[in-house]
């Protein structure tokens, strides 16, 4: 307990954190706006989107993150020469989040495919029965139900971006927890206990709540039927 | 079977400006199975046409057909004399004028039984919040839900949603309301709170194509009664003519079948 004090003192550990949930919250926000275009993609009556859809959800779903992470990093930006910013830090930031962003958008979509799935037939049949186009259709009866009915997968996805987003550090993001605890174990081989619970707890506080959330809004918002 | 009895049979003397939908040579296949044989069937304005026959006979597929919620292989299908359109904006003006009520009722579940009532007229049609709401009270009035337009449909009993689902149709100011089987899921006691409603409707001129196994409700409102069997109409006329002097034996085995208990 004393030596994890220490530690505490001697390192910048909660701004380690911070940056994790500053990747997830800017990754959260992309993958479930791709999400959602990649689910409307693979509802749309038009056979070229559905394709090009589960093809882009097979590829990256199959894909491991450190991979994409790698990739990113010198396929994208050293051979690609793709920059989002001129300094290093900040590009490898964005590189990072656009890795985490693609990556997760699909299980967005499987998560929401599977919410769709909870959402009858005759709601869709109803609402273009009344003249709703494809997008009214999907975007005011399907796609609300198929949210309130996929909360608990996407939970489970953003606690496993959480915890995906210390894969930056394969991406040269070089301020976030995975890093800092590879650095503190370097300098502190007498308290590798000590280093391994803070990173844990630290996960552990920062997840739990988000299990508790999911659970109680995946109760509250269930569509009865 | 064929057009020998479909032509002649309406109530009403047929001149062509009169026909809201028509139905010519229509083909429909799941794969192998012939679902839809040559139908041919005209309905005139203001027309209660009821269709009636054993299940798996086509007659909820025809229904479906009439608001391409259902393709069909080859045939015509016309409403208000213009041919269906393919997907698309046309299509979607198109089934704004065709109400369906379907036997699952198929209520908005995460909206209340205003917002059910009143989504469409505001998105499809553009109207105000506050007109639409205002219309949509009436017409709820007029189904007798009104008291309930601030639940959600879970907590409404089957013939409370299906009244709403009417309601919610009417809304569009649909030219031809599509029934289909709207009784088949109640329990028999709310049956006649949504017979009622539709008995209504017809006396007020709508247009409505209804399959149904109500027969209380063929003979009491339809102007016209179709009876279809594996896929072909087999009978028309009116509700008199069809229930006291069938023609087809495959007819009279139904009628006798339903109509002993």
């Amino acid at each position: 307990m004393q030596a994890m004090l220490t530690l505490l003192s001697q390192y910048d550990v909660l701004g380690a954190f911070w940056v994790n949930i500053q990747l997830t919250l800017w990754s959260a926000l992309f993958s479930l706006i791709l999400g959602v275009v990649l689910v409307m993609m693979r509802i749309s009556p038009i056979p070229s989107l559905r394709a090009f859809a589960s093809g882009f959800v097979e590829f990256f779903k199959n894909m491991p993150l450190t991979i994409i992470m790698v990739f990113m990093l010198l396929g994208a930006f050293v051979q690609l020469r793709f920059q989002f910013s001129s300094t290093f830090s900040s590009n490898f930031y964005w590189l990072a989040i656009t890795g985490l962003s693609l990556y997760t958008s699909v299980f967005v979509c499987e998560s929401l495919r599977s919410g769709i799935n909870t959402v009858p037939l005759g709601q869709a049949e109803a609402a273009r029965s009344l003249g709703l186009g494809f997008f009214q259709t999907a975007g005011l009866i399907v796609l609300p139900q198929a949210f309130r009915g996929s909360v608990a997968p996407l939970g489970n996805t953003l606690i496993a971006l959480l915890k995906n987003s210390t894969v930056a550090a394969a991406c040269s993001v070089a301020t976030e927890t995975s890093t800092l605890m590879k650095t503190m174990i370097e300098y502190n081989a007498s308290s590798i206990v000590a280093v391994f619970m803070i990173f844990a707890i630290g996960y552990v506080i920062l997840i739990i709540p988000i299990g508790l959330l999911t659970t109680w809004l995946s109760n509250t918002l269930a569509v009865r039927r | 079977m064929t057009s020998a009895t479909q032509t002649s049979v309406s109530t009403k003397p047929a001149s062509d400006s009169d026909v809201l939908v028509e139905l010519d040579h229509v083909e429909k296949y799941y794969g192998e199975l012939h679902v839809l044989k040559d139908i041919n069937l005209k309905v005139n304005k203001g027309e209660v046409l009821v269709i009636i026959g054993p299940s798996g006979s086509g007659k909820s597929t025809l229904c479906r057909t009439i608001n391409r919620l259902e393709l069909i292989n080859s045939g015509d299908i016309r409403i208000d004399g213009k041919p269906l359109p393919q997907e698309g904006k046309e299509l979607t003006k198109l089934r704004a004028k065709v109400g369906m009520v379907f036997q699952s009722f198929n209520l908005f579940a995460h909206k209340t039984i205003l917002d059910n009532v009143t989504l469409a007229p505001r998105k499809v049609l553009g109207m105000s919040k506050a007109d639409a709401e205002k219309e949509a009270m009436e017409l709820l009035a007029r189904v007798g839900v009104d008291s309930q337009a601030n639940k959600l449909p879970a907590q409404l009993s089957g013939g409370q949603q299906q009244r709403v689902a009417i309601a919610r149709s009417l809304a569009m100011h649909p030219k031809v309301m599509l029934f289909d089987e709207p009784t088949s899921a109640l329990d028999p006691e709310m049956i006649n709170e949504v017979l009622d409603v539709m008995v209504d409707l017809a006396k007020e001129g709508m247009t409505m194509i209804v399959v149904t196994h109500e027969m209380g409700f063929a003979r009491q409102a339809a102007d016209r009664v179709v009876f279809m069997a594996d896929g072909e109409i087999l009978e028309q006329g009116t509700p008199t003519e069809f229930f006291d002097n069938t023609k087809t034996d495959r007819a009279k085995d139904f009628l006798s079948k339903i109509l002993t208990h």
